[in-house]
């Protein structure tokens, strides 16, 4: 295995204006009392603006899921114009500039967030007080869409499995589902019926408490933008970026296979699973290779990697799984 | 039929209509199918202040693809505005329409080919073959070829009637591109079925029109309210069948109307693909 990410030094992934204001964080925190950080890296402190800079104290090349099982392919992280000016976020509209252009108007505080079903502990949750017991950390994944396009994209956040384990599941809890706000006032694709509102997704309790499964508040080292799914999102690097839902504000344990947003709108060409596999196309495209956003005009496509690229974290949870039927 | 083109060639700012036509009208009408390439070089270069799109392949793609839509539907505007409008030299701007929409579609093609799946001959094989909504615009592509080729006026005389018969594949030519367009999308088909709704609207012109057409051109017919009896069915239904969406009979006309059409023609002899 080839270790390719200590060549990316910082400097290089991060716009300079990002980049020099987390040098002065870290200078600023460096300054601090080593007793002071270790305090800080127990609870979450997530600003309301977005855009203000994230405390947290990893080194993305040394996290979980490093990007370390590609080393033939360029893992120079996407601009944060890139990723900010390029979603599919229909809640905003389907226009891929869409949610830059509308998500504004989303008032992402207060946010409440309620955990129910087969779990000891349930309720409903202020953000904040949601957030605390986890330590932020950056990681870089790659994002691969169902379109066929991929990115590359430093979140910060902290693992789904520590979230979940707050709550204790019981025996019973299979699968857990994710649902979206709804909020038509501030989210004017919600008017139109595109999708069955509000948007929802779903994963086996082994998927979620894989390490990989990443809950994000914030890119770049600073707090998520709403189109990118502020507060509170989803990052499943190993699936198609649908899967990755937005804007949290339930989470809901259960026994049965829960009902997911793309599934139920052409169950045909969207599945439960959605790993990313090359070796099954989507009914309409291939999904071999893909392009990577950003790269040059004439930039050749570059092969899609099983899972992602993230199959020895992975496959384990498919084994004996027919992923043709299972897409 | 609308009047006669020659008929409204009055002179206009001292220039007779044909020199209106080529030192006025087709250089404007040229600029502005130039436009969205113009839009396109200065996204993609992000010349005059323009925004670079975050993906430009995508960009050129849907933009050549909607550009070439958006012109094939003014081509095929042009028969039903110069006869509401009582502008028959209209006519004069549909090559160079036609021309450009086949200019957008290559377009397209090319930056498929070229920049999105970079010359890889067994994917754009794989892609033609196996999946439907390629398929779908390469045919629409292919067959659009013909056109152009024989869109100069040499070829429009050479062929005669063929040349009208063989251009009436512009009809199935647009449903195919609506149907790519509409195939590709992911869910949000708003904006293709605006297309077809067009579409519909502009085939439904010709559909209703042909019949009140052929009562005006074809004295051998019965009347129309003998029709409306019950009079003649037979011809009723061969006239009003959907396959019948231009107002030049095809073959299977009967022989006075087809005589009938040919004098037609040769009364508009400089237009030899009026009515279409």
């Amino acid at each position: 295995m080839t270790t390719r990410i200590p060549r990316i030094a910082p400097s290089e992934i991060t716009p300079p204006e990002v980049y020099f204001d987390r040098r002065r964080f870290l200078t600023g925190a460096l300054a601090a009392s080593a007793g002071a950080v270790l305090a800080r890296a127990g609870a979450a402190v997530l600003p309301s603006a977005a855009g203000a800079p994230l405390q947290y104290t990893n080194d993305a090349a040394e996290s979980v899921g490093a990007l370390v099982h590609a080393p033939e392919q360029d893992e120079t992280p996407n601009s944060w114009e890139q990723i900010t000016h390029y979603n599919n976020y229909y809640e905003f509209g389907t226009s891929k500039s869409d949610p830059a252009a509308y998500a504004g108007q989303l008032q992402v505080r207060p946010w409440s967030l309620a955990v129910a079903g087969e779990a000891e502990r349930t309720g409903t949750f202020a953000l904040e007080d949601f957030l605390k017991p986890y330590a932020l950390e950056e990681r870089i994944y790659r994002f691969r869409c169902v379109e066929a396009w991929s990115m590359v994209i430093p979140w910060v956040g902290f693992p789904l499995a520590q979230l979940l384990q707050q709550f204790k599941p019981t025996s019973r809890a299979k699968f857990v589902a994710f649902e979206t706000l709804y909020r038509p006032s501030q989210m004017p694709g919600q008017r139109m019926p595109i999708l069955q509102w509000p948007y929802r997704e779903g994963l086996r309790i082994d998927e979620a408490m894989n390490p990989l499964a990443f809950m994000v508040v914030g890119l770049y080292g600073r707090v998520l933008p709403n189109q990118s799914g502020a507060p509170l999102r989803l990052i499943v690097p190993w699936k198609y970026g649908f899967k990755s839902i937005k804007a949290i504000v339930r989470i809901v344990f259960s026994e049965q296979q829960p009902v997911t947003t793309w599934s139920q709108a052409a169950p045909n060409e969207y599945g439960f699973y959605a790993n990313v596999n090359p070796h099954v196309p989507h009914p309409r495209w291939s999904q071999a290779t893909e392009r990577r956003i950003g790269a040059p005009l004439f930039h050749e496509r570059q092969a899609t990697l099983m899972f992602n690229g993230y199959a020895p974290e992975v496959a384990y949870l498919y084994k004996g799984m027919d992923l043709h039927q299972y897409f | 039929m609308t009047a006669h083109p020659l008929a409204s060639s009055k002179p206009v700012l001292g220039l007779s209509v044909e020199r209106r036509y080529r030192l006025i009208y087709k250089p404007l009408v040229f600029l502005a199918c130039l436009a969205p390439l113009a839009w396109m070089a200065c996204s993609v270069f992000g010349w005059l202040g323009f925004t670079p799109p975050v993906d430009a392949v995508k960009f050129l793609e849907l933009r050549c693809g909607k550009s070439a839509l958006n012109l094939l539907m003014l081509t095929l505007m042009v028969t039903p505005v110069r006869e509401l409008a009582r502008l028959p030299n209209l006519l004069r701007l549909r090559r160079m329409l036609g021309l450009f929409a086949f200019f957008y579609v290559v377009l397209h093609f090319a930056v498929y080919l070229v920049l999105d799946v970079d010359l890889d001959w067994h994917q754009v094989a794989t892609d033609i073959l196996k999946r439907p909504y390629i398929t779908v615009g390469f045919t629409a592509l292919v067959l659009l070829v013909p056109l152009a080729v024989t869109s100069t006026k040499r070829m429009m005389r050479r062929m005669g009637r063929r040349w009208t018969r063989l251009h009436r594949l512009i009809y199935p030519i647009s449903a195919l591109g609506i149907c790519h367009f509409y195939w590709q999308e992911k869910i949000d088909v708003r904006e293709p079925l605006v297309y077809a709704g067009v579409l519909l609207l502009l085939l439904g012109y010709r559909w209703v029109r042909s019949p009140k057409m052929w009562a005006v051109l074809a004295p051998i017919r019965a009347p129309r309210s003998a029709l409306w009896r019950g009079g003649a069915p037979a011809r009723v239904a061969q006239h009003a069948s959907p396959g019948r969406l231009a107002a030049v009979p095809a073959g299977s006309a009967s022989q006075p109307v087809r005589a009938h059409n040919r004098s037609v023609r040769s009364s508009v002899a400089n237009d030899p693909c009026a009515g279409q």
